[in-house]
């Protein structure tokens, strides 16, 4: 166990130790975002804060020629 | 007929309330402003653009030369007019996705002279030649402290608008702009940590030597792009692309990676700036590959945004600020490919110390930066003033000199800088340079003229945005003022 700690702290190791630890938050990321439907059902949902509110201004045409 | 006339009444309802809802004055601030830099910058731009190919255009003034009117150039169209559209939009997107006031008016108001004061006091002194030498951080000290109070300022009153939101979810635009707000926050305080000659000269010396110095400028100069250029607008997309669709955004947990894998790359890549000096190699090398990875974030990010119109491309033909925000995110997916290209370090051997790099900012700063905030300010501006355009066949004729006018500025540069590349390391038989230095020179004269024209182009284009949004808010004014005559008479009608 003691040996594991050693390794990880040997600074000749630091770019597998970098390499390990940032792609497994990536994947643990992926996990997150596409493991549970209801999470991601939940999370999708959040697409439409924009559309929530109306903020057309007085006689708006937009997108039509003027 | 009648529901028409409830409809406009509604939405005028909604209009006036939004702006008491909000603090909406501090965003037509600054969204002002950004007009005002923007056709100042570009104009400059455009004029040091016809200096290098028409020198005789120095008129022998030294507050006009090329040298003290390029960061004039720089700091009004990045931090002039890009980050007062950064500001006007952060303040709008953050209120109404959070539906909650902008934290503190005053201190609002704080930023919006903090800012401009010193973009104001910079243009002076660059003219006058004082400068730190540092490419985009070129605000001598005093400037630079000025800068960095209005920045915490600025985090402050965004972190607390999000405390105080009223929603359960921060919208992802604001993950964007606070990631901008904090890297900004970190890039300008340590690039600009400088050793004043005395207290009360405006030169100083940089706390870094050497190679250490060349790296933190360029780690600041990249995450510049990438954080300012980049993550900013890219909140700006998230949420002007999504509300000028009237749809969505295509993926919601898309835009989470994206988030987190830009952040997390865009940090490591600065060194590319540095291949081939005396840099250590493994930090090149890191900075490369890194650069390749971000390809990845960074297009997932523009399928993101050109997604969002699937089904509803045909509002490309009727709607013009759709054209500007669609256009921008391909111009954001052209530069993203190009930068990880130029990132190798056999394509910088031939593309570095070329004008193929100046087309390369200018595909980005002109194609996506300069093109997703003529949109969401178009967008913007009459939500503000509660109007509708004045015209849109202006923005139409806006879009085309503006994209006319960047495919003849970038594809110049790539003539003039692979031309240049390919003529800097010729050798003849015996090993000897193949051209001469002013050889090069005299092979840049044509592209630098269509360059010019480019520019010319381009600043026609804000030009005429910058009347349309004048003639909008004018004609505002006078429907409110118009409004305001209707209510004092009724009430002085039914006082007698």
């Amino acid at each position: 166990m003691l040996d594991l700690w050693y390794w990880f702290t040997d600074m000749s190791n630091s770019k597998v130790v970098a390499l390990l630890l940032f792609f497994s938050l990536y994947i643990g990321i992926l996990i997150y975002l596409f493991g549970s439907k209801k999470r991601s059902k939940r999370l999708e949902s959040y697409r439409l804060m924009p559309l929530d509110d109306d903020d057309e201004p007085a006689n708006s045409d937009n997108g039509k020629k003027r | 007929m009648a529901h028409s006339t409830t409809m406009a009444g509604a939405h005028a309802a909604t209009g006036v309330a939004s702006a008491e809802q909000y603090n909406y004055e501090i965003i037509k601030k600054f969204a002002i402003m950004a007009l005002i830099w923007g056709v100042l910058g570009m104009s400059v731009g455009t004029y040091i653009a016809a200096q290098l190919a028409f020198p005789f255009l120095n008129f022998d003034i030294a507050e006009i030369s090329f040298g003290r009117f390029r960061p004039v150039h720089t700091t009004l169209v990045i931090f002039g007019f890009g980050g007062n559209a950064l500001f006007a939009t952060s303040y709008y997107v953050v209120q109404r996705t959070c539906q909650a006031r902008l934290y503190s008016d005053s201190l609002a108001t704080f930023t919006f002279w903090g800012w401009n004061i010193s973009i104001a006091l910079g243009v002076v002194t660059y003219m006058l030649g004082y400068t730190q030498g540092r490419e985009y951080a070129e605000f001598v000290w005093p400037i630079d402290i000025l800068i960095a109070v209005t920045w915490v300022v600025y985090f402050w009153v965004f972190l607390q608008t999000l405390l105080r939101r009223s929603q359960p979810h921060i919208y992802v635009a604001n993950w964007f702009y606070m990631a901008f707000i904090l890297a900004t926050a970190l890039l300008h305080i340590f690039n600009n940590l400088q050793v004043p000659v005395s207290l009360f000269s405006l030169e100083s010396y940089s706390l870094f030597s050497g190679v250490q110095d060349a790296m933190t400028q360029w780690w600041y100069g990249h995450n510049a792009v990438g954080f300012f250029l980049t993550a900013a607008f890219l909140g700006m997309m998230y949420y002007f692309v999504p509300k000028q669709a009237g749809r969505p955004i295509y993926s919601y947990r898309l835009s989470i990676i994206h988030f987190w894998a830009l952040v997390f790359l865009y940090m490591w890549v600065g060194a590319h700036h540095l291949h081939w000096t005396a840099l250590p190699d493994w930090v090149s090398t890191l900075a490369a590959t890194f650069s390749i990875l971000l390809l990845l974030p960074s297009w997932g990010g523009m399928i993101n945004g050109i997604m969002t119109l699937s089904g509803a491309w045909d509002k490309l033909r009727t709607d013009p600020i759709m054209l500007f925000l669609i256009t921008a995110l391909s111009f954001y997916g052209m530069s993203t490919f190009e930068g990880p290209m130029m990132s190798l370090k056999s394509v910088n051997a031939l593309s570095h110390y070329t004008d193929w790099t100046v087309g390369h900012v200018h595909s980005g700063a002109l194609g996506w930066v300069a093109m997703i905030s003529f949109g969401s300010l178009y967008h913007l501006i009459p939500r503000l003033w509660n109007t509708k355009l004045y015209s849109l066949k202006l923005v139409y004729v806006h879009f085309f000199l503006a994209t006319i006018g960047i495919v003849l500025y970038i594809t110049a540069m790539w003539v003039a800088g692979i031309g240049q590349g390919l003529m800097l390391r010729a050798f003849d038989e015996y090993g000897n340079l193949a051209y001469t230095f002013v050889e090069s020179v005299v092979f840049l004269h044509k592209p630098y003229v269509v360059r010019m024209i480019g520019g010319m182009f381009f600043v026609s284009g804000i030009v005429i945005m910058a009347y349309n949004i004048f003639m909008t808010i004018t004609a505002a004014r006078r429907e409110a003022a118009r409004a305001e005559a209707k209510i004092a008479a009724k009430m002085a009608g039914a006082a007698s």
